[in-house]
């Protein structure tokens, strides 16, 4: 049955409609895989085998009865530990949330079991999701389970759905959730040599995901290949009634709809993304991507986003300013850590909890964020990014009236070492071709585009016009047919 | 306008007091701010606290829109400029009874814009004529829980049934000038939200409520620095903050001494104010766009059903009374004091017209007459009022038509009303029952005043002699005869035809 844990999610869902194997055969090769792997890669925060195998006797079942099944029947996922899932502890890889146990599920999660997916378990992520590399996870970062060519050095997942990139690339799921605020669903991709696509704003229902930056949050798939995160897409899209600031627009059959060809298609290639240093193997992916869409029929041009430059500094206000006030609420009164030393008064808890409960990376955060909001610094600061950001978006609308599309590396470089980046400024660096899409809220997608020069994968970044998931991808499929990725890691663990 | 000659008399001599409020009236709404829970008064603690109110990990608000109807129909109510495009903003601060850390509110865009209200001249309370008082702005927000201290010995317990309930703050401008001035608004205020039907009005159980801006000045010079009294809960109070926080600062001033900005709490038992917190130690809220909502733009059609929806007014339904209705001044400002009075009277007038066949002008007087000096002393003696009457609108014109045709005398109703009060039984069957109905057989009547007339001779003699207030013995007589039954008008016909000899 090892055959199993190599099939994507399309392929295992078709194979268990024709009988070709049952549900609970993949459930239980998968949570084989799973549990073989946790200690070496640190994957999943909480493994559920009896979800996932529950999940799949019920889609057998409704096989057996001859009942239509779901998008997604037979699927064993792994669930981003953001997502809020009734009985299972969502932790958000934090301290302060460690046991905390939701008497409800979120919206995303309840859509895609009700699609017939089953969870295999809560994945890793940086704390909160803020991070680019999972090591503020409180439980320890995800492991890649690529290694670089003759080197042992333990490499970030990415982040900060490292725990997602790190299982689907390990081939102990299928697919899995993620979340981007900034690049957490694409960095993580592009590091492990898998497809993830981070839809346009509101497309998923924000309703029980832990909040990291309200207005810049999006949940998405991450999966082997551009039509498996095409259909996990369909199952978690819709109008939510209870996001206000979900679309309530109808959800497209993307993966019926999917198509390589891009003739009449134009392609813009961001001339301020060709930034000074960039790697040589990332530029050259680069060059390789621009080569597969004119073979595919695009037109490629020259555009200019002539403000993102400052995307990176706004992103950096913008969201730890939303980020100080969501994680207020984690104040040891009502749920999760609470530290109240002897005598403390109301404050001294709050400030014991809030000590003991976050991750240096996540205070740093708040401490930025409270300071750009604070009286005095607001207009320098929040008011002026948020300036800053209608500029960003409108250069994206100024560019979308020349192309389709977007062409652009998703990060400047391969996946690096745990501990490599000891300073925060560096690994916020990282994030600088991601977070212009996601300040305009716009749907971008990071497939694989071939292994650096020391073997590791690297992605492209496609961005698309807001709504335009199609578009963006298509072409992401049009790279896929080309670049003919099939390296997967080595199995080491 | 007339100023207020309202003065506190210090050492130093006169001082002016100029007075601004923040009222936060509770929306009527059955469902929170921003989510479905229930919002009634005094259910049992955390029982009306939805995922949302208790700040779970993912929740989100959701705007609840018949709150913003009803803080748009405030807004229209006090002739306010609506705000089609408005935002809500995040107030963060940390404590026990607010679960998210912060309160969602509107501060950079309000729903409602500048507005007034007027408050009525009363000579007596120094307010020598009608004053306009400006209302900068409404905007709505959420309310907080509530801390309990008194059930553990050491802990404080928090209920949340009241946190995500939405309020209305509505600002005044600093246009006061006395605490009668201050008292009126509110009143006023109060009578409007009322009317509306945006907030029952309830100060003790907090659904209304005031922070009163207080300071001193010498008159007609600059606004002197203010202090900020919380959460005061009824008319009376309001007015003895003002006087005593305006005393204080004054005495404070005199001294020597700085009135500084600060937030104070008032004392009923000690009818004193004191301090809360200083600007020092003042919250920096970091008010910012609440970034899960987006901004709440407002449509023609939504605004054009606000506005058809509002009821008339308590000025407009004043003027009609008196104008239209032929009430006097006082009645008709009696009458609209209160919502629920004026629709009583109105149901009243209405079954009462049509009880008697004539136009509601006809019967008006008729009608207020009696709500206001027999209806109301009756309910009052049972320690009843008109929401607990046992007598409805109808039962009450059945009444009133069985005197307005003469069934029955005046003096007879307020029996039959006796008796309706006491039995429930309508006014009808009581008049049957008890052979109630008026006499007016003139034969009958004629009998008996010869009879009196023949026992009274000597009366009859003074009177003839030009003694004519015994006209008023002979009717007494004549009427004690009949029992009270006979009818008055054709008694005094009768008598004066007989007395004239």
């Amino acid at each position: 049955m090892t055959g199993l844990t190599d099939l994507g999610l399309i392929a295992i869902r078709d194979g268990v409609a024709k009988g070709e194997f049952t549900a609970v055969e993949v459930a239980q090769a998968f949570n084989a895989a799973v549990a073989e792997a946790q200690e070496a890669l640190n994957a999943f925060i909480v493994t559920t085998p009896e979800a996932a195998l529950a999940a799949a006797e019920k889609v057998d079942a409704t096989r057996a009865a001859g009942k239509e099944l779901g998008k997604l029947a037979g699927v064993p996922i792994g669930m981003k530990d953001l997502f809020a899932t009734k009985g299972v502890q969502t932790s958000a890889a934090s301290k302060i949330l460690e046991g905390f146990t939701p008497q409800y599920e979120s919206t995303v999660s309840q859509k895609l079991w009700d699609a017939g997916a089953g969870m295999l378990g809560k994945l890793n992520l940086d704390q909160f999701a803020m991070g680019s590399s999972n090591e503020s996870s409180a439980f320890g970062p995800a492991i890649s389970p690529w290694r670089r060519k003759g080197d042992t050095a333990a490499l970030t997942a990415g982040g900060s759905s490292g725990g997602s990139s790190a299982a689907v690339a390990a081939r102990l799921c299928p697919a899995a959730t993620g979340t981007d605020t900034g690049g957490s669903i694409r960095q993580p991709a592009a590091f492990t040599g898998i497809s993830g696509i981070k839809p346009t704003y509101g497309r998923c229902s924000r309703w029980g995901i832990v909040a990291f930056a309200s207005s810049l949050d999006q949940a998405g798939p991450m999966a082997h290949d551009v039509a498996d995160c095409a259909l996990m897409l369909e199952a978690m899209a819709g109008f939510d009634p209870k996001d206000a600031t979900s679309l309530d627009m109808p959800v497209p059959d993307w993966s019926a709809l999917l198509n390589a060809d891009l003739k009449g298609k134009k392609v813009g290639i961001p001339r301020e993304y060709r930034i000074e240093g960039l790697n040589a193997d990332v530029a050259k992916a680069w060059d390789d991507g621009i080569a597969w869409l004119k073979d595919a029929g695009a037109e490629v041009l020259d555009i200019s986003l002539p403000h993102s430059k400052y995307a990176l500094a706004t992103y950096y206000i913008i969201a730890p300013a939303e980020a100080s006030s969501n994680l207020a609420r984690y104040d040891g009164v009502r749920y999760g850590l609470r530290d109240l030393p002897d005598g403390a008064n109301l404050q001294e808890m709050y400030a014991a909890t809030r000590a003991a409960g976050f991750g240096a990376e996540v205070k740093r955060r708040i401490l930025i964020g409270t300071y750009v909001l604070s009286a005095g610094f607001y207009d320098a600061y929040y008011t002026q990014a948020q300036k800053v950001r209608t500029l960003i978006s409108r250069d994206f609308e100024e560019a979308f009236k020349q192309c389709d599309v977007i062409l652009a590396p998703t990060a400047p470089t391969p996946a690096f070492a745990l501990g490599e980046k000891s300073n925060p400024l560096d690994l916020y660096l990282g994030d600088v071709f991601s977070v212009p899409a996601s300040l305009a809220g716009l749907p971008a997608m990071s497939v694989p585009a071939g292994l650096s020069s020391d073997g590791l994968p690297l992605g492209l970044q496609i961005i698309g016009r807001p709504f335009d998931e199609q578009g963006v991808l298509n072409a992401g499929l049009a790279i896929e047919q080309r670049a003919q990725f099939s390296a997967k890691p080595e199995k080491w663990w | 306008m007339a100023e207020s000659t309202y003065r506190i008399q210090g050492a130093t001599g006169e001082w002016e007091v100029v007075i601004g409020l923040e009222v936060h009236a509770q929306v009527t709404s059955n469902a929170k701010l921003f989510s479905g829970s229930a919002t009634a008064f005094g259910a049992e603690p955390n029982s009306q606290v939805s995922l949302v109110d208790a700040a779970m990990p993912g929740m989100l608000p959701v705007p609840n829109m018949e709150c913003i109807r009803q803080a748009v129909r405030t807004g229209m109510a006090i002739e306010a400029a609506i705000n089609k495009w408005s935002r809500f903003d995040r107030k963060n601060y940390f404590y026990a009874d607010l679960p998210q850390g912060y309160q969602i509110s509107q501060l950079y865009h309000p729903l409602v814009g500048e507005g007034s209200l007027t408050i009525e001249a009363d000579e007596k309370a120094g307010i020598p004529e009608p004053k306009v008082i400006g209302i900068e702005r409404i905007h709505v927000e959420q309310d907080a829980g509530k801390l309990m201290h008194d059930q553990h010995p050491t802990m404080s317990y928090v209920d949340l049934n009241r946190s995500g309930v939405a309020l209305m703050e509505i600002v005044s401008r600093p246009d006061m000038r006395s605490p009668a001035e201050a008292g009126a608004y509110l009143s006023k205020l109060r009578q409007i939200v009322r009317y509306v039907g945006s907030c029952d009005g309830n100060m003790d159980q907090g659904s209304m409520r005031a922070d009163v801006n207080v300071s001193v000045r010498r008159p007609g010079d600059e606004f002197g620095t203010r202090t900020e009294t919380k959460n005061v809960n009824s008319v009376r109070f309001v007015m003895a903050v003002v006087e005593s926080e305006a005393k204080r600062q004054v005495a404070l001033i005199e001294d020597g001494g700085k009135v500084v900005q600060e937030t104070r709490l008032y004392d009923p038992d000690k009818n004193e104010t004191r301090s809360m917190r200083s600007k020092e130690d003042a919250h920096d809220y970091r008010y910012f766009p609440d970034p899960d909502l987006l901004p709440l733009v407002l449509d023609d059609a939504f605004l054009e059903e606000c506005r058809a929806s509002l009821p008339e007014l308590p000025d407009a339904k004043r003027a009609r009374y008196v104008d239209g209705l032929g009430l006097s001044a006082y009645n008709a400002g009696v009458l609209t004091n209160d919502v629920d009075t004026a629709r009583w009277f109105e149901a009243l007038l209405a079954a009462t017209a049509s009880a008697q066949n004539k136009p509601e002008a006809d019967v008006a007087k008729q009608a207020a007459n009696w709500l206001l000096s027999e209806f109301f002393g009756a309910l009052n003696k049972l320690g009843k009022d008109l929401s607990t009457s046992p007598i409805s609108p109808e039962g009450a014109a059945e009444l009133l038509a069985l005197v307005g045709n003469g069934t029955i005398s005046g003096s007879i109703a307020k029996q039959v009303l006796e008796k309706m009060l006491e039995t429930g039984d309508a006014a009808g069957v009581i008049v049957e029952r008890e052979g109630l109905k008026q006499n007016s057989d003139t034969g009958a009547i004629e009998a008996v005043i010869a009879e009196i007339l023949t026992k009274n001779a000597d009366k009859v003699e003074q009177y003839r002699g030009g003694k004519e207030a015994l006209f008023g013995f002979f009717v007494g007589q004549t009427m004690k005869a009949m029992q009270g039954k006979a009818n008055p008008q054709i008694i005094n016909e009768l008598l004066k035809k007989a007395l004239a000899g």
